[in-house]
């Protein structure tokens, strides 16, 4: 679906306010809006640096292809599926990550630093980088806008529980909630709880049901309306 | 640096709004900035320390009112005239200097598949270079206030927490990030409990782990 920037933020600025929120609160996404020359100050910087020889231009677009076509959540997904339906890949996914990520060819078995980490009916997972937008692109793409909002990196480690409400998710009091906030060059993946009633389901399927939000920890995953077929 | 952008505890910026189906990028100049500076990364000019301190000097003001992107591209254009791979003048004018040498570009359209499945971090694997904690041990991140890069956030500093998990060796943010050399040496993760970081309100049941390095704590 295209959705635009604009339309986006035009559509915010209708929703309802968040009952909790106060007049005076910021909304993060609203003061994210940029010059309207933006676009023409990146064309002539990329010109430049193409005439320079500094970068090649059909190298930009292979990255973009790349993000935007190859490396994302799916990958992932079949990630944690693959652990849902072979054991021993699991323990191999949550004792190194990398090397059991590179088993399905998402990444190179060098140079990325990797940790799974598994939720489970009393431990909840839940990833955040409160300096900047440190996230686990190489398998999972590039990060959605709310992971790299102040609201949610502000929040994340002060008030977990507050942010997961917003995200639909209330969890019990006395599940642990654990807050990774991605400071160094790990990069974190939650490996969600596999839901009830999934049994006959296959690897395939399964992957299918695998969100992104709940490989950051911030959702569990469900079954469609209507169950599983 | 006590910057806008260490922003974990801060109150005041809104419930977080997920957009539903959101596109990888928004506006095509955000695809531009994002490969522009990854390609231009391929020439090793700077490392990510010293880019992701480029984008914390963002005054805050500023730091807060631009979108994401908008940051990465002026933080690469200030550190591609910094380390003098194009001139401010060049920038104000999208054309070359006159007579300047045409170089071969760093990264290849077919080298962007294999580039993309890794961040091609150092080995963490240094026997050499040996851990000041143990697994289990119970440390205190310091408190300090350094004016430049720092990966230690504020809401930690001068706070308790037990090393849950040490994850070898790497290179020390605050002296990498401005060229006084890599200082490798161990990160851990550090576990703090809510209550430790933020008093009585939080959860007992509540925890946040950080890696930390080895400069970043001291002795309990």
């Amino acid at each position: 679906m295209e959705t635009s920037r604009r339309g986006f933020l035009a559509a915010l600025s209708t929703a309802v306010p968040d009952p909790m929120a106060t007049a005076d609160q910021p909304q993060d996404h609203q003061h994210q809006l940029v010059p309207s020359d933006i676009s023409l100050r990146v064309k002539s910087l990329e010109s430049l640096l193409v005439e320079k020889g500094l970068v090649d231009p059909a190298a930009l677009d292979a990255l973009v292809d790349t993000y935007e076509n190859h490396v994302g959540p799916r990958n992932g997904a079949k990630v944690v599926a693959r652990a849902w339906t072979d054991a021993l890949y699991k323990k191999r996914l949550l004792s190194n990550a990398a090397s059991a990520i590179a088993e399905l060819g998402f990444l190179s078995t060098q140079g990325e630093h990797m940790v799974a980490l598994e939720n489970t009916a009393k431990l909840h997972n839940v990833v955040v980088c409160t300096l900047c937008s440190c996230y686990p692109y190489t398998i999972l793409g590039l990060p959605p806008v709310w992971y790299k909002s102040s609201a949610y990196r502000s929040r994340a480690v002060i008030d977990p529980r507050g942010v997961l409400r917003e995200f639909g998710l209330d969890l019990p009091e006395e599940v642990e909630v654990r807050v990774w906030d991605s400071t160094a060059e790990l990069r974190y993946i939650v490996l969600p709880e596999r839901p009830a009633g999934t049994d006959h389901l296959g690897e395939e399927e399964l992957a299918g049901l695998v969100t992104r939000n709940s490989m950051i920890g911030v959702e569990k995953v469900k079954l469609p309306v209507g169950g599983a077929r | 640096m006590n910057g806008v952008h260490d922003m974990g505890g801060m109150h005041g910026m809104g419930p977080v709004r997920a957009e539903i189906d959101e596109p990888v990028f928004h506006e095509r100049w955000e695809a531009r900035v994002y490969a522009l500076t990854r390609a231009i990364g391929a020439w090793r000019k700077w490392n990510i320390d010293t880019g992701r301190f480029y984008i914390e000097r963002i005054p805050p003001a500023d730091y807060l009112r631009m979108s994401y992107y908008e940051k990465w591209f002026v933080r690469t254009v200030e550190l591609l005239v910094k380390t003098g791979m194009v001139s401010q003048h060049e920038v104000e004018t999208g054309v070359p200097e006159p007579g300047s040498a045409k170089l071969t570009p760093r990264l290849r359209a077919d080298q962007v598949p294999v580039v993309s499945l890794s961040r091609n971090i150092e080995s963490s694997h240094e026997p050499a270079i040996r851990p000041r904690f143990k697994t289990g041990q119970h440390v205190r991140a310091r408190n300090m206030n350094p004016t430049g890069h720092t990966r230690l956030p504020r809401y930690a500093r001068g706070r308790k927490g037990t090393i849950v998990l040490d994850h070898g060796v790497y290179n020390f943010p605050d002296t990498s990030a401005d060229g006084r050399g890599s200082k490798r040496q161990h990160v851990y993760s550090v576990r703090f409990a809510a209550r430790e970081l933020w008093g009585e309100q939080a959860s007992p049941h509540d925890f946040v782990h950080l890696d930390l390095w080895d400069d970043y704590l001291e002795h309990v």
